[in-house]
Formats: structure tokens, C-alpha cells, sequence
């Protein structure tokens, strides 16, 4: 099997300003991934920028190597490299003297594509953008600041570059604009498979698009990882500012895993039990359901109070009326990723089970309200202090 | 003759001379065009040069205000001395002055095109030569076309005196009307047309300004 190719590595990069005392990037390594949508985050002056433009040599690299596709920008020629790497910056960028129409497809103009196939690009493009086709012959001063680039990410897609670059490009819109934009990146990146890095200074933003994140500061490389990793287990003090004191609360919760909360005695029948067996022990534990599991406590289904009072004279043993169809959750799952699962069924539990099938816990909705309490109250001495209003 | 009056004279002057006042006219407009043409060539190319080498940029900016502060009559006679009497010395002299509004101008409209729209077209993957007739050029376009219709007003002022040095032109015919007893006429006949063809460039290089201005542009003013 051939080794995959990632869209863009770094390799032991550095980049050293003249005039400037300290290096603006110092040795970073990591690699993207095709299709990962890569976030670049830090403070101003972090180096993120500088670290980006490396990548189509708009910044030249002092030390170390940048690959793309396996081969190193040095030995392409930058103005082509330039053409076949998406470019969105801050403010757009759109060239004022030239109609959307002529922007949209200025890249593939430049790469000479012949003039049938220009026209249609445009029109593929505006509706990608989701905007009307009649903005086509419209000036970009004649376009909202969300129009403008809303173009100027469908600009960065026309010549079906799979490597595309953006610099802070929804900084300077407003948050309701910039959502429906991060939507919109979203969506393309997703249908479309591209590359995406993408530079910021948002967590929020960071966390909602990226699959994969890259902290820098001073120029140096803090942290690579998932958007969950770098939540659930920040490098140091930098990232968890950078994330955020509320922020990092509630991913505490969502750290929840399915063995925390589960209840270890569940009450459960040896599967060659006979139904009179079973009756009264739901008596006993004032259930309607029972687990079966065999002598090696592995969980074989369970029995209903339903069932066995339809089939009790005929059937004798637990086996007989044993329904197998049954969904099980493992004790390290986290419980977010199960949560609305466990909810919306008709049972009102869900057995947890190891990874042999033994049964090891059950979590009942029930023990699911203790989780929602302390995820909305935080710690108790809130609610004291409202049940205290509430009492005056 | 002494019996009309000054415009009856200035008619007479018209009706009998008209064929050579037209061709003064046209002798002045070509010496300043030319003049202006030259300064083009040579402006244009050093403005979009020095306005990517900032230091450069002051001080070539400088060297050509610095030809602007000779009085017109002073560096005309200095290009004589070099280049004798005639039309030749006339063009030198306007290219001279033609050179600071053209560079000028055109540093300007090229240091103020928009870095973001400057830096997208080169990561958008633009040669130089493309960013430069692309996005550079037409966005300083009217900044540039500003220069040439400062500097063709200039022009047409400097031709008038360059009859002295005897390149002709409309200025030859109020010279001759100053040395006249009771010339006033004959230097209306003069100064009345340069005075026309310097409003005329004005108002024709400010229309062509307005049409080589960017649509996109205009609407954002």
C-alpha cells in the first residue's frame, strides 16, 4: 500500500525576520492531513500568520522545509503553486475595479481556461455562495461585508484548488454574519473533501470547524490536536486560557464517562431461571424488566413483565421469552455521545457491558438527571442559595 | 486701423491672419504634448519603480522638485546652452517639468492601491507583470491621468515662452504683439488662445480622468 501523502507537512520550520531579534516561527513539525480542516490558532504575534503563508510562499521559510503533497514548496514555481492554492484573506481582498463575475473566475482566467467554461464557473460558483446569480455584474462595494466574502470563499474554490488558505477571513464580520459563513466553509469543506488551514485567533470558531487544531505562541507550537483533545486535555496554562474558564467547565461534563454514573447493581436473572423465579424477583425489586445474562454474568437480553405474563403457563424458563434484540453502551463511552440515545428510547435504561459482553451496570434515566443537575447548577451551593430566595 | 476699437481690431487680426493663428495653435499643442509625451515615458516607469523601493521613491521625488523650483525662463536658457535655439530646447524644457506631477502622481496612486487587494492578487498566483497591468495600474489610473493634466497645463504654459528661444507658437504672436506700438490686439490674438488650449486640456483630461476611473470605484465615493 502506497504511504499516504499528507496535503501539507512542516518540517523543523523556522522563520527569522531580518531586523528582528527573535524568530517569528521557531522549529515547528506537524502535518495536515487531505481533508482535515486544520485551524491555526494563537494571540496576535504568534507566528500563525507567518506560519500559513509559508505554505503558497508568500512568506519565505529561514529553516527547516514545508512540503505540500510530499514535495517541497521550494522546488515549486510560486506563482503556479500560488494558483493551485486557495487564498482567502481578512476584508475579502475582492478587487474593487472588477465586476463579482470577473472576480469569481480570476483565477482561472489566469491559469487560461478556455471562455465557455469560464461562464459557467461563474454562475456554479455564485450559487455555491448562496447568493443570486443576478450579483454576478454587480461591483463588490455594492455587496454587504458577509457578501463580499461569502465571494471571496467561493473565489478560493474556483479553479478546484483542493488546498485552501484563510487568514482570519471572518475577523472583521459581525457574529450572526460570521456564523452563517462558518456554515457556509463548513458545508463546502465537508461536500467538497478539501484541505482547509485556517488561521484565527477564536477559540470559539476553532473548536466549531476544525477536525484538527494547532496552538501556537511566541512562535512556538503549544499544541496539535482534535478540537476534543485540546478541551479535555489543554498543554498548559496558555491553552486553557485560550479556551477559556467557562468553556473548559462545561467540557468537565462532557468528560462524563458512561462508568461514572452508571449504577453497578443491576438486577438481572440466570438465563436457565424459571419465570416463577423471575416473577417474584421483579416483585422484589419493583421492576418491569429483567437482564439475563449466562453463568459467566455475560448479558444474553432480557425479559419483560409483558412477555412472561402472556406466556406464563406455556413457557417455564427465563430462555423461552429472552428478547436478545438489546443496545448496550461500554463503561469507557462518554456519556455525551450516548446521552440522546439513552433518552430517546422506550426502555428507560440502557445495560453497560465490557468489552467480553459481561454485564458490569446499567444506566437508568434516572441516574441521567443527576448529570443534567449539575451541568445546569454547577455546584450545589448555587442551589442552595436559590432555594434560599425561594424561601424567603 | 487706429479707428476700431480693441475687439474690432482683434477680429480684424483673426479674419486676415486666421490660417496662421490655427497653425501656431496646433505648433504650441504639439511642442507641450510631446514634451508631455516624453515625461510619460520616462515618468510613468520611474513612478511604478520607485513606489516598491520606498526610500528611492522620497528621494527621486525630490530631485524632480527641485527641477520645478528653476523659474521656466532660467532652465530654458540653461537647455539652450546645451541645445541651441529652436524647438528641440522648447521639449527638453517641457519633459524637465512634465517629470513631477507624472512621477509623483504616479508613486502616489501606486503606494495607495489597497495592500489586502494587492496581496490576495499575488496569492491568487499574479506574475508581477499582471499585478502591475492588472490590479496596480488600473486602480492608480485616474491618480496617474491627474499627473499628465497638471503637468499638460504646465506644458502649454512653458511652450508660450519657449518662442523666445525660437520654437514659434502662439507665443510668437504675442511677442510680436508686445514689441507693436499699440499691439494690445495682436497679444490678445496670442494669449486669448493659450489661455483657451490650457482650460481645454483641463476639461478634457478631467473627463477622460472620470472614464478611466474604475466602476467599482466610483460607487464607493
Amino acid at each position: 500500500m502506497v504511504e499516504k501523502v499528507p496535503a501539507v507537512e512542516f518540517r523543523d520550520v523556522s522563520k527569522i525576520y531580518p531586523k528582528m531579534k527573535n524568530a517569528a516561527v521557531k522549529h515547528i513539525s506537524f502535518k495536515i492531513e487531505k481533508g482535515d480542516f486544520c485551524c491555526l490558532i494563537g494571540t496576535s504575534g504568534s507566528g500563525k500568520t507567518t506560519l500559513m503563508r509559508m505554505i503558497n510562499r508568500m512568506n519565505s521559510v529561514t529553516k527547516g522545509e514545508v512540503l505540500v503533497d510530499g514535495k517541497n514548496v521550494k522546488s515549486f514555481n510560486p506563482v503556479n503553486l500560488r494558483r493551485h492554492i486557495g487564498y482567502v484573506i481578512q476584508n475579502n481582498g475582492l478587487m474593487p475595479h472588477m465586476t463579482i463575475r470577473e472576480n469569481i473566475i480570476l483565477v482561472p482566467k489566469l491559469l487560461k481556461w478556455p471562455k465557455d467554461k469560464l461562464a459557467g464557473e461563474a454562475q456554479k460558483l455564485i450559487k455555491m455562495a448562496e447568493l443570486p446569480e443576478s450579483y454576478l455584474d454587480r461591483y463588490p462595494t455594492e455587496l454587504s461585508g458577509g457578501q463580499q466574502q461569502r465571494i471571496g470563499v467561493v473565489r478560493a474554490l474556483a479553479a478546484n484548488q483542493n488546498l485552501i488558505l484563510m487568514d482570519e477571513p471572518f475577523g472583521a464580520l459581525d457574529p450572526i454574519t460570521r456564523e452563517s459563513l462558518q456554515n457556509l466553509i463548513q458545508n463546502l469543506q465537508v461536500r467538497l473533501g478539501k484541505t482547509i488551514v485556517f488561521v484565527t485567533h477564536d477559540m470559539d470558531e476553532a473548536l466549531k470547524l476544525a477536525t484538527k487544531v494547532v496552538v501556537l505562541h511566541d512562535g512556538q507550537l503549544i499544541q496539535v490536536g482534535t478540537p476534543d483533545q485540546i478541551l479535555h486535555h489543554p498543554a498548559n496554562d496558555y491553552v486553557k486560557s485560550l479556551i477559556g474558564e467557562e468553556r473548559l467547565s462545561e467540557a468537565k461534563y462532557e468528560t462524563v464517562k458512561v462508568k461514572n454514573v452508571m449504577l453497578t447493581n443491576p438486577t438481572k436473572i440466570d438465563l436457565g431461571a424459571s419465570l416463577t423465579d423471575a416473577l417474584t424477583m421483579m416483585k422484589e425489586h419493583r421492576v418491569d424488566t429483567l437482564l439475563v445474562v449466562d453463568n459467566g454474568d455475560h448479558l444474553k437480553g432480557y425479559i419483560s413483565i409483558d412477555d412472561l405474563q402472556r406466556n406464563y403457563p406455556k413457557a417455564s424458563s427465563v430462555s423461552d421469552i429472552l428478547i436478545t434484540k438489546l443496545g448496550t453502551v461500554g463503561p469507557e463511552e462518554y456519556l455525551r455521545d450516548n446521552f440522546s440515545r439513552i433518552m430517546s428510547r422506550n426502555k428507560s435504561y440502557i445495560p453497560v457491558t465490557d468489552s467480553d459482553k459481561k454485564l458490569v451496570g446499567i444506566v437508568t434515566r434516572a441516574s441521567l438527571v443527576n448529570v443534567v443537575y449539575e451541568k445546569i447548577w454547577g455546584d450545589k451551593s448555587r442551589l442552595q442559595n436559590t432555594s434560599e430566595k425561594e424561601a424567603k | 486701423m487706429s479707428r476700431l476699437s480693441l475687439w474690432q481690431q482683434f477680429i480684424y487680426y483673426y479674419v486676415h491672419n486666421g490660417s496662421y493663428v490655427l497653425e501656431q495653435f496646433n505648433r504650441t499643442f504639439l511642442i507641450s504634448i510631446y514634451g508631455v509625451l516624453f515625461a510619460a515615458i520616462i515618468g510613468i516607469p520611474v513612478g511604478i519603480f520607485i513606489s516598491r523601493n520606498g526610500h528611492l521613491g522620497d528621494f527621486v521625488v525630490e530631485i524632480a522638485n527641485f527641477i520645478q523650483t528653476i523659474p521656466s525662463l532660467a532652465l530654458l536658457s540653461i537647455v539652450m546652452i546645451g541645445l541651441g535655439l529652436g524647438v528641440m530646447t522648447v521639449i527638453v524644457t517641457v519633459t524637465l517639468y512634465s517629470l513631477l506631477p507624472i512621477i509623483k502622481n504616479t508613486y502616489t496612486g501606486m503606494s495607495n492601491v489597497n495592500k489586502n487587494v494587492i496581496d490576495s492578487g499575488k496569492g491568487m498566483g499574479m506574475t508581477k507583470l499582471q499585478l502591475l497591468y492588472m490590479v496596480r495600474l488600473p486602480l492608480s489610473m485616474s491618480v496617474i491621468i491627474a499627473g499628465l493634466k497638471n503637468a499638460l497645463v504646465i506644458a502649454i504654459g512653458i511652450t508660450s515662452i519657449g518662442s523666445f528661444v525660437g520654437a514659434g507658437g502662439l507665443g510668437d504672436i504675442i511677442i510680436r504683439g508686445t514689441n507693436a506700438t499699440n499691439g494690445s490686439a495682436i497679444i490678445l490674438a496670442g494669449a486669448l488662445p493659450t489661455a483657451l488650449m490650457a482650460i481645454l486640456a483641463d476639461v478634457i483630461l478631467n473627463f477622460l480622468q472620470k472614464i478611466l476611473q474604475p466602476k467599482g470605484l466610483k460607487k464607493a465615493n
